[in-house]
């Protein structure tokens, strides 16, 4: 008990931390090499080899040509000449920038139209409550489960048959199809929390249903519209065989089949531009991640624990 | 109190008269059909129909640009005989049971690590989501380059810490290309399982672990008896989730290896798209795809009701 008052002593941090919050708990039990060996050093294994593929690609980003395939004379892990050539090529001698608008352009209309049916679906469901309403929730629950991978081949006849055929459209229309039933799960669970009594009030003043959800619930549920918004967003960045078999004409493509497809020619010196597209493509949805942290993860977890 | 309320009613009637209209506009089923439309027509044209389409296709013998007729079961007998598809089959079986089964105990730890107290916590679990967010593509062709057979930077660390003699050739050999990929989808799904299973984590109250300690449980017991039975819920959907999307994983395998070597790691998902989009035979892609069904119901089932009984055998109610 000594050692441990005096391992916490030594350290004014514990102290501070323990007046000032008393989530510290049972920490003080431990001493500090303990925690080292048993906290602080697998995190930071785990937490390198999480992070370290994007260094690698940051890397090889800036790398000149003849420093990323000669690996004896200078040191791998970094370089001595920094260069932006890359993503000059990137910008200015491929259709790159092309590709990211198609990216933001499918990614804004799917999210959109996603959010607009999922709020109208989630609040029908909650507060509404039609007949049957439990069933209709279970069953937008068990299409959250059915993967893109084994709806591809049929989707591209139904696509093809519509005369969607390679325009930035079919993916605007499927992807809502992945996006609505985790959108209208998670919005459920932002509208239950909402005070049924608000809404009374308002019936009574003799608002309509549609007054009720524009002007009392929706400004209510903005963080769980932010939450959705965002997680939509990056899911349709994300994804990849739909924009794969959909889309034939190189100007049309995402950014992820464009990369894919385009920049692979077996070139050794295409690394370079292969990674700086990667890195761009990654970059828009990293800062909107890091603006937005918070929402990301209760969106994740929200849709988790229902 | 009668009087007033019928005098209140009253001019309310004259004002809006319960007509027909108005009275429909208060119905809780119309209105919620018109709610629900936009959210339906989705589903319905573009999951409900197509995935009963790929049941149908996979019973004809479709091919792109060409409609096809009912052919019955030809396909699926076709595929019982193709060594390649039950070559898929076992590699995607070996997939998601190595790769859930790791990133669930990585997971897991991860997520009790990062629930310690720790100094810039928030920035910590911003960093480990970050392979999470990043579009898996993209992070797979970092993978690939990682992964190249002459310019690996494993090879190289490895080499000159005098552990290899010769590059390891991560994607060309049968063996190793499975690892490398089912590392590179453990090092993707980690922060999922990792992030919800902390959600989880930080409900459970410190004043059990008190309790515990004091009465002189081990660190194992306090995981064993607290940790693990009131996690159990929400470990069983996260791993409902991750489980049904390694299985149907796509993306990752067609970045790094696009099936090979000598087919060594075709999923069916890859499987099917090559026989459906790139050779053209729809209905055996479709066949393949609908294979896939039996398999995701029985993972929902096994992962959904194996992990949950421990809920109702506490006596509480399943929700």
């Amino acid at each position: 008990m000594t050692d441990a008052l005096a391992g916490k002593a030594s350290d004014p941090r514990a102290v501070l931390n323990a007046t000032a919050d008393h989530s510290e708990g049972m920490s003080y039990l431990q001493t500090l090499p303990r925690r080292l060996v048993s906290l602080y050093l697998p995190l930071s294994i785990i937490l390198l080899i999480l992070l370290f593929p994007f260094y690698w690609m940051a890397l090889t980003s800036i790398k000149p040509d003849d420093q990323l395939l000669d690996m004896e004379r200078v040191s791998p892990f970094w370089t001595t000449a920094p260069t932006l050539k890359h993503f000059y090529n990137l910008l200015f001698q491929t259709n790159y920038p092309r590709w990211l608008w198609n990216t933001m352009f499918v990614a804004v209309g799917a999210t959109v139209l996603s959010i607009i049916a999922s709020v109208l679906a989630a609040y029908a469901i909650v507060r509404l409550r039609y007949r049957g309403a439990a069933w209709v929730g279970g069953a937008i629950f068990l299409a959250y489960l059915v993967p893109p991978s084994i709806l591809f081949i049929p989707l591209s006849t139904v696509v093809f048959q519509y005369g969607l055929f390679d325009s930035p459209f079919a993916l605007i229309l499927t992807y809502p199809t992945i996006l609505i039933p985790f959108s209208t799960w998670l919005l459920m669970g932002y509208f239950k929390t909402i005070p049924f009594e608000l809404e009374e009030c308002a019936l009574i003043d003799g608002a309509s249903r549609w007054q009720i959800l524009t002007k009392i619930v929706l400004p209510l549920a903005v963080p769980g519209l932010i939450s959705a918004f965002i997680f939509c967003f990056t899911l349709c960045w994300n994804e990849f065989i739909y924009a794969l078999t959909f889309l034939s004409t190189t100007s049309q493509k995402t950014v992820p089949v464009a990369i894919v497809n385009e920049f692979v020619d077996g070139d050794i010196y295409r690394w370079g531009s292969l990674m700086a597209g990667a890195l761009a493509g990654s970059l828009p949805l990293v800062i909107l991640y890091a603006f937005f942290v918070e929402h990301y993860v209760s969106a994740m977890t929200g849709a988790v624990k229902e | 109190m009668a009087e007033i309320a019928y005098a209140r009613v009253g001019p309310k009637q004259a004002l809006g008269a319960p007509t027909a209209w108005n009275r429909l506009k208060a119905n809780h089923n119309w209105l919620g059909a018109w709610f629900m439309l936009p959210a339906a027509a989705f589903l319905i044209l573009f999951l409900a129909y197509p995935l009963g389409l790929g049941v149908w296709l996979s019973l004809t013998d479709t091919k792109i640009g060409r409609s096809g007729v009912f052919i019955g079961t030809e396909n699926y007998e076709w595929l019982w005989d193709d060594s390649v598809f039950w070559l898929s089959v076992f590699n995607t079986l070996l997939y998601t049971i190595v790769a859930s089964a790791i990133k669930f105990a990585v997971g897991l730890y991860l997520a009790l690590l990062l629930n310690e107290n720790l100094p810039f916590k928030a920035i910590l679990r911003a960093l480990v989501l970050i392979p999470f967010i990043v579009p898996t593509v993209l992070s797979a062709i970092a993978f690939w380059w990682i992964y190249d057979s002459q310019f690996s930077i494993v090879s190289w660390t490895l080499r000159h810490l005098g552990l290899i003699a010769a590059n390891i050739d991560f994607l060309g050999d049968t063996w190793n290309a499975r690892w490398s990929v089912i590392f590179a989808n453990i090092w993707r799904g980690v922060p999922f399982v990792a992030i919800t299973l902390l959600a989880g984590l930080q409900t459970v109250s410190p004043s059990l672990y008190e309790a515990a300690t004091i009465d002189g449980a081990s660190a194992w017991q306090r995981f064993r008896y607290i940790t693990y039975p009131l996690l159990t819920p929400i470990i069983a959907v996260v791993m409902t989730f991750s489980v049904l999307f390694t299985f149907t994983d796509f993306q990752l395998i067609w970045v790094l290896t696009r099936g090979g070597p000598v087919n060594a790691t075709h999923l069916m998902a890859t499987l099917s798209y090559q026989r459906a989009i790139i050779a053209g035979q729809l209905g055996e892609g479709a066949a393949i795809s609908t294979a896939m069904i039996p398999f995701l119901l029985a993972a929902i089932l096994i992962s959904w009701f194996g992990l949950q009984r421990r809920k109702w055998q506490q006596g509480e109610s399943n929700d």
